[in-house]
């Protein structure tokens, strides 16, 4: 069955790629983004039902460039294994939902990742109570791990290569391993650390948790798009890129109808007040105006959703900006 | 002559079959041709070279094979097998003997019996079987933790873990015992031979059960001691995060063996009760009125003749059973479609290929099932002397 549906996705796909998908956003009027099932903070339907998070920012970035309006998103939850063919049979237009830029996705999966969003590191969660500061101290623990991401292969090495064993659970959704986690089913739970923060937050008494110290992986998260069509990447690159210059040049949300004033030339020609950057893109001149005025540049995100003040409370860390001590970075907009 | 032509009943369906065929086989060349087409120019690698790379993943549950991460992708494939094949068969013996004892009290004249009878079909045939397997795994995983497992003289553990009790380990001279057990398998085999065959000539009777029994259980019994008792039990042991040692049943095991037998065990017990229903008035009553005792005549009259009826719908049951065994990844059980059809799939992305190769598998463990029921159906079918 699962066989016969990929193939009538691909020739779903055949029939309807033919025109570029920017044309297809802006015919049907609304973008469709894929995200996790639910993941606080970074994804997840806030208390009136609509779709929130760090991630979503980018949807919604992308949806404010193309139609001057961040609400014309529909969101289609996936899992760690539905994600990648339901980008690949064009059910969404883009994903944003913390995946992991590896080499093998890249080229042989036949997708095209357009940056990074949040440079993440895999980590492991455990009771406080079981009293073990370092990882190389789980030997023989029971470890709950998401599967269909790249943490199934970083948890193999990392035993493997300090010699000591475990027993793993693989399990389908961020919810399950959360559930076997605090019913003790497992010691152990990894992920990207952003998505332990996440966990941990969800817990009825967050202090009886910890992460670890040890970051075992390099997990440079961001939005993918379909191999081939480039002008679509182009659109959701530099929606991304938009965030990340807004917050180098100090543009936000409140003070973005003042800044079209400014006698910076980059803050002009960013805002669409000089040149026609937009038009580049096909899209209007204003676009990063509208990402900026509705979503907001990078720290606004990042505070509102996962930042220090929130229950998350990650701090910036390899996510400040390059002149901060980060390495978040982004080519100049001219 | 054309219009003749036309009017022929015959070659008119010879035309019609000709041109269903053409269009499934051009629909089918489509279909194909299109995929190949599409994975190629979006550069989706394929083929099955895949299959001799190192996984690089662990897998949880793995009893038969020794699995580490550094094995292939061909031994995740081999693992799946072998755990489908395990929860599948379990699952098939304990569904046929429950639902055997619940179509058979079903049709009990014990009010109260066939009432429970009938409301645990009615519930567990009309709920859908996911649900059923994640509410077993739902309670499995409030049993109590590790460290407060409760013990049954200290050699069983209860936990959310699992169930953990003693591993048999064998010793030098433990083969002679196993040898013994099997001799004294074959030893019985030729006494039921033969005291049927007397039986049928003489119509005497001989204690067979006590007799085979005795010999299967005291021969090997004889043996261990003789050797010096060279089979010994390894108890687990809590340390540190998990139990060392000793042998373990996991609750994703247990959650897809309850569900999926206790669901079909509600299937087939409808089976038994048609099947038992299907044999006429007559034969209980012309039994009766040879003096057999009750449970005799069940066994030695209805049920033979029932299984007449009961095998072809049975066969379906172990089918549905089995299939529905890939059901697993819904409580992390580590069968086919998890590891192979799962993990693999995503690791290497290679989804059409394992799919196949999924399903291939499926439809050959599902075409042995029923070639061997049908030689079993054959076997028990009416044979006119």
């Amino acid at each position: 069955m699962k066989k016969l549906l990929s193939i009538f996705a691909v020739l779903a796909f055949a029939f309807s790629a033919n025109a570029g998908t920017l044309d297809d956003v802006k015919n049907r009027g609304f973008l469709k983004c894929g995200v996790t099932t639910g993941l606080i903070g970074f994804a997840a339907p806030d208390d009136a039902g609509n779709w929130a998070g760090f991630d979503v920012d980018v949807c919604r970035a992308v949806a404010a460039a193309i139609f001057g309006d961040s609400s014309k998103v529909e969101f289609t939850t996936t899992t760690g294994k539905s994600r990648f063919p339901t980008l690949a049979s064009g059910e969404i237009d883009m994903l944003a939902r913390n995946t992991t830029w590896t080499l093998s996705r890249d080229v042989n999966l036949g997708f095209e990742f357009v940056g990074v969003n949040y440079y993440d590191g895999q980590g492991f969660m455990i009771p406080s109570a079981l009293g073990v500061d370092d990882a190389t101290g789980l030997d023989g623990a029971t470890v709950c791990i998401q599967t269909g991401t790249t943490t199934e292969l970083n948890l193999a090495d990392f035993f493997r290569a300090n010699g000591i064993g475990y027993e793993a659970l693989p399990i389908e959704t961020n919810d399950e391993a959360r559930e076997n986690l605090f019913a003790g089913r497992c010691d152990v739970y990894t992920t990207d650390a952003s998505g332990l923060s996440a966990t941990r937050a969800q817990a009825d008494d967050p202090d009886k948790w910890v992460v670890l110290p040890n970051i075992i992986s390099k997990e440079p998260l961001g939005p993918l798009v379909r191999h081939g069509d480039h002008q679509w990447g182009d659109v959701v690159r530099w929606s991304l890129n938009t965030m990340i210059i807004a917050e180098e040049l100090g543009v936000s949300s409140s003070n973005v109808d003042e800044s079209k004033g400014s006698n910076i030339p980059e803050v002009l020609r960013l805002l669409g007040v000089e040149g026609g950057y937009g038009e580049m893109l096909e899209l209007s001149n204003d676009f990063a105006y509208n990402i900026i005025k509705q979503v907001g540049n990078y720290s606004e995100s990042f505070d509102r959703n996962i930042g220090p003040d929130t229950p998350l409370g990650i701090g910036r860390n390899l996510n400040a900006l390059w002149t901060d001590g980060g390495i978040l970075y982004a080519p100049p907009f001219r | 002559m054309q219009n003749n032509l036309f009017q022929d009943q015959k070659f008119r369906g010879i035309l019609y079959q000709t041109l269903v065929v053409g269009f499934f086989a051009l629909g089918l060349y489509f279909v194909i041709n299109t995929t190949a087409y599409n994975l190629e120019k979006r550069n989706i690698a394929t083929g099955f070279g895949f299959l001799n790379n190192p996984a690089g993943f662990d897998i949880s549950f793995s009893p038969f094979l020794d699995f580490k991460s550094t094995d292939t992708h061909l031994k995740v494939y081999f693992v799946g097998v072998l755990n489908t094949l395990l929860v599948s068969f379990c699952g098939c013996i304990a569904a046929t003997i429950l639902g055997f004892i619940v179509g058979i009290i079903r049709l009990s004249s014990n009010w109260l019996l066939s009432r429970i009878a009938y409301i645990y079909v009615e519930f567990t045939r009309n709920t859908p079987l996911l649900l059923q397997i994640i509410l077993w795994y739902a309670i499995l995983i409030q049993l109590p933790r590790i460290k407060q497992a409760p013990q049954i003289w200290e050699t069983f553990y209860i936990s959310n873990r699992g169930l953990f009790g003693p591993k048999p380990i064998f010793l030098d001279g433990s083969n002679i015992v196993i040898l013994s057990l099997i001799l004294g398998c074959i030893i019985s085999f030729f006494i039921a031979r033969w005291a049927k065959k007397r039986q049928d000539t003489t119509g005497q009777q001989f204690p067979t059960f006590t007799t085979n029994l005795s010999i299967i259980v005291f021969l090997p019994l004889f043996v261990f001691f003789i050797m010096g008792s060279p089979i010994t039990l390894e108890y687990p042991v809590l340390k540190g995060f998990n139990f060392k040692g000793g042998a373990v049943i996991r609750p994703e095991f247990i959650a897809m063996f309850l569900a999926l037998s206790i669901y079909t065990a509600a299937f087939i017990s409808e089976t038994v009760r048609s099947g038992i229903l299907s044999v006429t008035k007559g034969q209980r009553e012309a039994s009766g009125a040879l003096g057999l005792k009750k449970n005799w005549i069940m066994r030695l009259i209805i049920i033979p003749q029932a299984l007449r009826v009961i095998v072809p719908p049975l066969t379906s049951q172990y089918l549905n059973l089995t299939k529905n065994s890939s059901l697993g990844i819904a409580v992390g059980y580590a069968d086919l479609v998890h590891g192979f059809g799962g993990i693999s799939l995503n690791q290497t992305g290679q989804a059409i290929e394992c799919m196949a190769i999924t399903m291939a598998t499926y439809l050959l463990i599902s075409l042995t099932i029923s070639f061997f029921m049908n030689i079993y159906n054959r076997s028990i079918q009416f044979k006119e002397k």
